[in-house]
């Protein structure tokens, strides 16, 4: 991967989060969260300077990182698509809403849109399983997704981009 | 609820707020505003109330009516009507399919009425952010009369009442503390478990976002009984409601003295941290979840050591699971004997499933220990969703199996279901009809252990891929007959050598499938045929050109252009170009067109 030199920005965000938790190294999973929360991911530049910061290894830092699914080493698009892929969901097709959302958007779980505007990711119960199935694009929760309803959902965030 | 004529609780937990209902909270705000009615009426968003598949709920007290997914735009005519005129709004009623007839409360519906609320005591009646409403309904007084015992009085009687883990193992909670209590150290912790990583499954998470001062005082209980000055909750970060919630308790729970230094002047000295878990099922898991407070990669360890001799940062740690420590206030308030009346000999009171998959009423329920499956499939869920044949439950999620129509009559409890081949778990419990294929859940399940397993022990991290493997290979129709056994024995192993409960328990959908569903792997191998129609590689859409009338509607549905036909002319499938995602199959008024 290539190395790109991170933005003051992030730089700074980095420090912050790590001076918060007294660069102490067993809050590493706290700061983790909240620099993930700040600058949407944790690319391996942002994880050597956490290592610097908490004064341990970047491989410990890589390891909790690829550990833990919620922590993601790509940004998310613009619109993140979350299928749920719970069992209640599951069982209630699931997996046909899924597919068809690889094929329109033609790119797999865990990858983002050549343009950036969708990432798909797959999550387990939502807490909506009376809904079942159920996607989730950023914060809004769509119940009872047959896999007819897709392009409806994939064309309501194109036109909400666009305003 | 002193002040106020009535009150309209609208359900704010997960499954709701997914439909609007916080919206709907702040349009009865302004609606009621606007009739000059916002000092009689006080709007209240409760947790979850357990009916998810009739949600947004909402219900009027005093007199307990209860409407069904409700809607913003409904909210006008609730107080138009029923508000100002007193007149229920008939069309929001719920509509029993039984008798046919409108429901007004609760207490007549069906899904209700074999329920008994122990955890779930609070859920959908006080608002969560409300520290006031959960005194007033005896919250609190568990902890003043606990704070007067010795810790070992208390103890015991938390040991007499036979509780066991709520979490999937079902050890006795009081003897865990009794164990925790007799270690020496000049610090223990308290934690609760709210990593529930079951995939459908969301009892936890509602406990903690419709009644989180239960789990706060029943852990400074524990605290107490153990000797213990810090509690910590693991609670997933993907729970923003339920943490959200836990930390608005916490802070007023400090403001009234009830964590904190000496707590209710007694002495005893209690506060409750939140650690965030990152999405990983084996940190459920409780040594590997002690690991992961620690900062480091969730890998589990192996026992002994127990937690509660060295746990958190080596010092003894009691861990319980949030629906364990839910009925701790209530096993002190009501008395050992109360409790001690529900459920059977050997699993006391109450459990919490999360019911879901093909039932007419998926929901957050709560029943007595001993109930059967088919009381709680048949009369709570409503039966099988369109009039399908029932096939199928799984309890015990990822790590339990597959029952069927024979084990329907069996009590629930964590001995017997262990005896039927599944286990209690932490409560998912999924029903599946006539159309779920038993290979493709096996291998559902498993995909999900892969997914999820540490890697550190061999059996588990590749045992587990083997077996994928080969669910695959007779899901896609080349397995062959030695398969079948070789899952089996494969199954075995890793039970018998993982490290920890999630290996040792990874196969068990495989091999409850493979009990009970034999005939179904056998057709898959033998016949390369799935019986359900739902392994992709082993079926194809047919049109029946007698049945088809040429409506077009599949023609229309079709994502690929693979169905063509002249209007009001039999239509037919491109094979080559189907790709078998069973639209049209879903779509066809007619029956026209078939699996083979
Ligand atoms: C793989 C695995 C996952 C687990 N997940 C959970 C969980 O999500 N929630 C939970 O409370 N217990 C879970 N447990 C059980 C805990 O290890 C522990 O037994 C439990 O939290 C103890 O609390 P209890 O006695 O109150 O049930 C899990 C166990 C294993 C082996
Ligand atoms: S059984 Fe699986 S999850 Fe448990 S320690 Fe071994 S590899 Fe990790
Ligand atoms: S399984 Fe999808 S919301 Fe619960």
């Amino acid at each position: 991967m290539p190395k790109v030199k991170l933005s003051e920005y992030a730089t700074n965000t980095v420090k912050e989060v790590c001076a918060s938790f007294n660069n102490s190294e067993g809050e590493l999973i706290n700061v983790l969260h909240q620099v993930q929360q700040k600058l949407g991911y944790l690319p391996a530049e942002v994880q050597e300077l956490v290592a610097k910061e908490l004064n341990m290894s970047a491989a410990k830092v890589y390891g909790v990182v690829t550990f833990y699914s919620f922590f993601t080493m790509v940004p998310q698009g613009e619109n993140p698509i979350s299928i749920c892929m719970g069992t209640a969901c599951y069982v209630r097709g699931a997996e046909q809403v899924l597919d068809e959302f690889k094929r329109q958007l033609k790119i797999e779980v865990g990858e983002t849109t050549t343009d950036g505007k969708f990432s798909l990711s797959a999550l387990r119960c939502v807490g909506a399983c009376g809904l079942a199935p159920v996607v989730m694009v950023g914060e809004k929760v769509h119940g009872r997704v047959a896999p007819t309803d897709v392009r409806k959902i994939i064309s309501e965030c194109k036109d909400g981009c666009l305003t | 609820m002193a002040d106020y004529k009535m009150h309209i609780l609208v359900c704010g937990g997960t499954g709701c707020r997914a439909s609007q209902s916080d919206k709907i909270v702040e349009t009865f705000k302004t609606e009621l505003e606007m009739h000059g009615l916002d000092d009689e009426v006080k709007v209240v968003a409760t947790g979850c109330f357990g009916f998810c598949e009739k949600g947004p709920i909402v219900k009027i007290i005093p007199d307990n009516t209860f409407y069904v997914q409700a809607g913003v735009v409904d909210v006008k005519d609730i107080v138009e009507e029923h508000i100002i005129k007193g007149r229920p709004l008939k069309r929001l009623l719920y509509h029993d399919p039984a008798t046919k007839s409108q429901v007004t409360d609760t207490a007549h519906i069906d899904f209700y009425k074999k329920q008994v609320r122990i955890a779930l005591r609070n859920c959908g009646f006080i608002n969560p952010e409300n520290i006031e409403e959960y005194i007033a309904r005896d919250g609190y007084a568990a902890l003043g009369s606990v704070l007067e015992m010795k810790p070992s009085e208390a103890t015991q009687m938390v040991k007499d009442s036979g509780l066991r883990g709520r979490g999937g193992g079902g050890f006795p909670t009081g003897l865990k503390w009794e164990i925790t209590a007799k270690e020496k150290s000049d610090q223990k912790y308290v934690v609760c478990n709210a990593d529930e990583g079951d995939p459908g499954a969301f009892m936890d998470r509602s406990i903690l976002e419709g009644d989180p001062h239960s789990v706060i005082e029943a852990m400074a209980i524990c605290g107490y009984c153990i000797g213990a000055g810090k509690g910590l909750v693991y609670i997933r970060a993907e729970y923003p409601l339920a943490i959200n919630r836990l930390k608005i308790a916490l802070n007023q729970a400090r403001e009234f003295g009830l964590l904190g230094n000496d707590i209710l002047g007694s002495g005893f000295d209690f506060d409750i941290d939140i650690r965030y878990g990152a999405g990983a099922f084996v940190c459920g898991e409780e040594t590997a979840l002690i690991h992961s407070m620690e900062g480091y990669r969730g890998e589990p360890t192996v026992k002994p050591p127990f937690p509660s001799v060295s746990g958190y940062l080596g010092k003894p740690t009691n861990v319980n699971n949030v629906e364990t420590f839910a009925n701790i206030p209530v096993i002190f308030n009501k008395g050992v004997e109360w409790f001690k009346s529900i459920g059977t000999e050997n699993s006391r009171g109450t459990k919490v499933f999360a019911l879901a998959g093909k039932v007419n009423n998926v929901g957050l329920i709560e029943v007595p220990m001993g109930i059967t499956l088919r009381e709680v499939i048949f009369d709570i869920g409503g039966g099988i969703r369109g009039g399908k044949k029932f096939k199928a439950v799984q309890t015990g999620g990822p790590s339990g199996g597959c029952l069927t129509e024979q084990h329907l009559d069996t009590p629930i409890d964590y001995d017997n279901l262990i005896a039927v081949g599944s286990m209690m778990g932490s409560g998912g419990m999924i029903v599946m009809d006539e159309d779920d294929c038993m290979v493709s859940i096996a291998k559902f399940y498993l995909e999900f252990t892969l997914d999820e397993s540490c890697g550190k022990c061999t059996p588990c991290r590749i045992g587990n891929k083997r077996l994928h493997e080969i669910l695959v290979k007779i899901t896609s129709g080349n397995g062959i007959e030695e398969d079948i056994e070789r899952l089996r024995v494969l199954g075995n192993v890793i039970k018998e050598t993982s490290l920890c409960g999630l290996g040792q328990t990874s196969p068990n959908p495989v091999l409850s499938t493979l009990d009970n569903f034999y005939d179904e792997y056998l057709a898959h191998v033998n016949d390369k045929k799935c019986p359900a129609g739902q392994c992709k590689d082993l079926v194809h859409y047919e049109i029946n050109a007698n049945a088809c009338t040429g409506c077009t509607l599949c023609f229309r549905n079709c994502p690929v252009g693979a169905i063509s036909g002249e209007k009001k002319m039999p239509h037919y499938i491109d094979q080559s170009l189907c790709i078998k995602c069973g639209v049209c199959f879903e779509k066809c008024r007619f029956k026209a067109i078939s699996i083979v």
